[in-house]
């Protein structure tokens, strides 16, 4: 068994095709007639066009419009008037076609290469793609053709080039396993645009793989396994049956609303935890974005990410989600995590200590450069601010008194942001709930967090397995927490979202819907599932399963009755 | 010889997608069209050039038209990059 990178969905079983890289070695040689070479360097250009023109279309219709637009921006590439002029310069110089083009894209490729920006970086694997394409053709040398390959296959490669998926065929080809390429590879983007399972960056794939031999691409766990016995097959093919049922049933709701069986609307939002996963909650179906945790820009490093540096992430996610909400939470950080730069101290009960907006309204300048961050990406999208561990309202109120003196700066700078930006917070204290009643007067939404207040509300830490028997959100005690905090900001008119694991638990659904929920933040994994558990209850059915559970009295009671209703 | 100075105001900069459509609308004009940026000047009918100079949002330039046509040129350019690229 060989672990990789869980790339595209589903299970894959099929027999290995390698796809060996064609050699695009030649003796360069010097050239007389460069009139004859130059002819030779066009008609290679011209059929590279109509080449790409054809896997642009062939693209459209098995992946889509966006990834067949990548193809059509290597005609530009190879269509640069400038590029073309060097090329043939050099070989009005007597250089041979090949090399002439050589020289020419590799300079392209370490421009693009050394810059600092990651979109023009990665443009330099298109300047590749464009180089290899037409050196092949001068050489007369034919990529494998992948489009030939029989039913049943599962391609092996080094790396999946643009040029190469343009001729997968759907029906065929059962799965992917590449050497090279991560989660937001162009060969993984592509991979889920064709729904073929595929797992990336498995080292030595063309030594480790036979032609022909049987191979299982586990595509969600990213696990291949090579020459499975039987009970591995059998138990696999299972497991692909069971994915391809739930996968047809769950697309029925893809690019559906989110509404209730009485045709109550709901938005249903993404959890995620860096700017790539926004990717994800797009491809899943998101509405939006719920929770955007801000804590990776600052783990893992030496110093404190600069202001740009946070900007262009938080504008990032607010451009992929093209105005879609993005909600970013600041930083939600504390003495259980280690920060050496940040200098918190070890702190004997650290969920009760220094962390989150305590820790920022004492650390203003840190606060406020990542507040004018996220304030100058709401020019991009429907960026909106959240507090994390709120208890108190000075804190809300302190915390938005900061934010009105980043817009001043920002006004006086001239600086784009929108002067309507939303500040919410999350509700995920046993002090904010029972303060909901006020803090939803000063709050622009509420996000339920009810990983914390679950924790925080039984006094008891999950980890801890003499105590962990009472952390579940189905206690008395909490559901009573959340009913209060949806009631007081249903009351004052205010949305009221949750970002916690409980919003795609189906028991809990009906309850959320009965006690007024308007937003439900889950993983990009869970948006179908959850629009699907939402679409079944009417309002008046959940209303009746909430009076009957909250009717219960333990926790025991109350997950029993809600088993019987699912 | 024309010439107007802009400030790139659409999100994606002067990528891919933009530049593509910048270089495609220019080689329409016997002109020569130079952008200047950060002191250099770039070769405003090369997609490849045009990339390599990370133009992004918020960037300023100076877009000069030197030739035949060189007013539609400059008209052009400049419906194009106000407009954001359509973005």
């Amino acid at each position: 068994m060989l672990n990789g990178i869980a790339a595209s969905d589903g299970i894959g079983i099929g027999k290995v095709l390698l796809i060996q890289e064609v050699s695009l070695a030649y003796t360069p040689h010097p050239v007389t007639d460069t009139d004859a070479e130059i002819a030779r360097f066009r008609e290679a250009v011209q059929a590279f066009i109509l080449n790409t023109e054809e896997q642009a279309r062939a693209l459209k219709e098995s992946a889509g419009e966006k990834e067949a637009e990548i193809m059509l921006g290597h005609i530009s590439m190879i269509n640069d008037p400038y590029l073309q002029g060097e090329i043939e310069k050099l070989i009005v110089g007597g250089s041979c076609a090949e090399a002439a083009l050589e020289a020419m894209c590799d300079m392209f490729i370490n421009v693009f290469s050394a810059t600092d920006d990651e979109v023009t970086r990665q443009r330099a694997a298109d300047v590749r793609d464009v180089k290899a394409g037409v050196l092949g053709l001068l050489l007369g040398v034919n990529e494998v053709k992948i489009s030939d390959a029989p039913k049943g296959t599962v391609l092996v490669a080094k790396e999946l080039t643009p040029s190469m998926t343009a001729g997968i065929n759907k029906d065929n080809i059962v799965g992917i396993i590449t050497e090279t390429g991560g989660k937001t590879s162009h060969s993984a983007i592509l991979a889920r645009a064709l729904e073929i399972p595929a797992v990336l960056s498995i080292p030595d794939v063309m030594t480790v793989f036979e032609n022909g031999e049987l191979v299982i691409v586990d595509g969600t766990e990213g696990l291949v396994i090579d020459r499975p016995n039987g009970a591995q097959e059998k138990h696999y093919r299972e497991e692909r049956e069971r994915f391809r049922a739930e996968r047809r049933l769950l697309d029925q709701y893809r690019g559906k609303k989110t509404v209730s069986a009485s045709g109550e609307e709901y938005e249903l939002f993404c959890n995620i935890g860096n700017p790539e996963n926004a990717v994800a909650a797009v491809e899943r179906d998101g509405e939006g974005v719920g929770l955007f945790r801000t804590e990776f820009l600052f783990m893992g490093r030496t110093a404190l990410p600069s202001e740009d540096e946070q900007f262009e992430a938080y504008k990032k996610a607010a451009i992929i989600l093209k105005g879609r909400p993005v909600i970013i939470r600041t930083l939600d950080i504390g003495g259980d995590k280690d920060i050496p730069y940040m200098g918190l101290e070890k702190e004997e009960n650290p969920f009760m200590g220094f962390r989150a907006i305590r820790y920022c309204l004492q650390n203003r300048e840190l606060f406020k450069t990542q507040l004018r961050a996220i304030l100058r990406a709401s020019a991009f999208g429907d960026v909106r601010i959240m507090f994390p561990l709120v208890t108190c309202l000075e804190e809300l109120r302190q915390g938005k008194a900061l934010v009105e003196e980043c817009k001043q700066e920002l006004r006086a700078d001239g600086v784009a942001f929108n002067e309507a930006i939303p500040v919410g917070i999350m509700v995920e204290t046993a002090a904010a709930a029972m303060l909901a009643d006020v803090l939803a007067k000063e709050a622009a939404f509420f996000s339920i967090g009810t990983n914390d207040l679950t924790g925080y509300t039984m006094s008891c830490d999950r980890g801890n397995s003499n105590v962990s028997y009472l952390y579940s959100v189905l206690q008395p005690s909490v559901l009573r927490m959340i009913r209060r905090i949806i009631r007081c900001g249903v009351k004052n008119g205010i949305p009221v979202g949750m970002c916690g694991e409980a919003a795609a638990d189906p028991a809990l659904i009906p309850l959320l819907i009965s006690f007024g929920l308007t937003e439900f933040s889950v993983s990009p994994t869970s948006v179908l599932r959850v629009r699907k558990c939402i679409a079944r209850w009417t309002k008046r059915e959940a209303d009746q399963v909430a009076e009957q559970a909250m009717e219960l009295v333990t926790m025991g009671e109350i997950s029993e009755y809600l088993k019987t209703v699912l | 010889m024309v010439s107007k100075h802009f400030t790139i105001n659409n999100a994606q900069g002067f990528h891919m997608r933009p530049a593509t459509a910048f270089t495609v609308a220019m080689a329409k004009y016997p002109c020569t069209v130079t952008i200047r940026f950060n002191g250099s000047n770039v070769d405003g009918k090369s997609l490849l050039n045009i990339i390599a100079s990370c133009i992004k949002v918020g960037s300023e330039i100076d877009v000069i038209c030197d030739g035949d046509k060189e007013n539609e040129a400059l008209a052009e350019a400049a419906a194009m990059i106000e407009s954001g690229f359509g973005e």
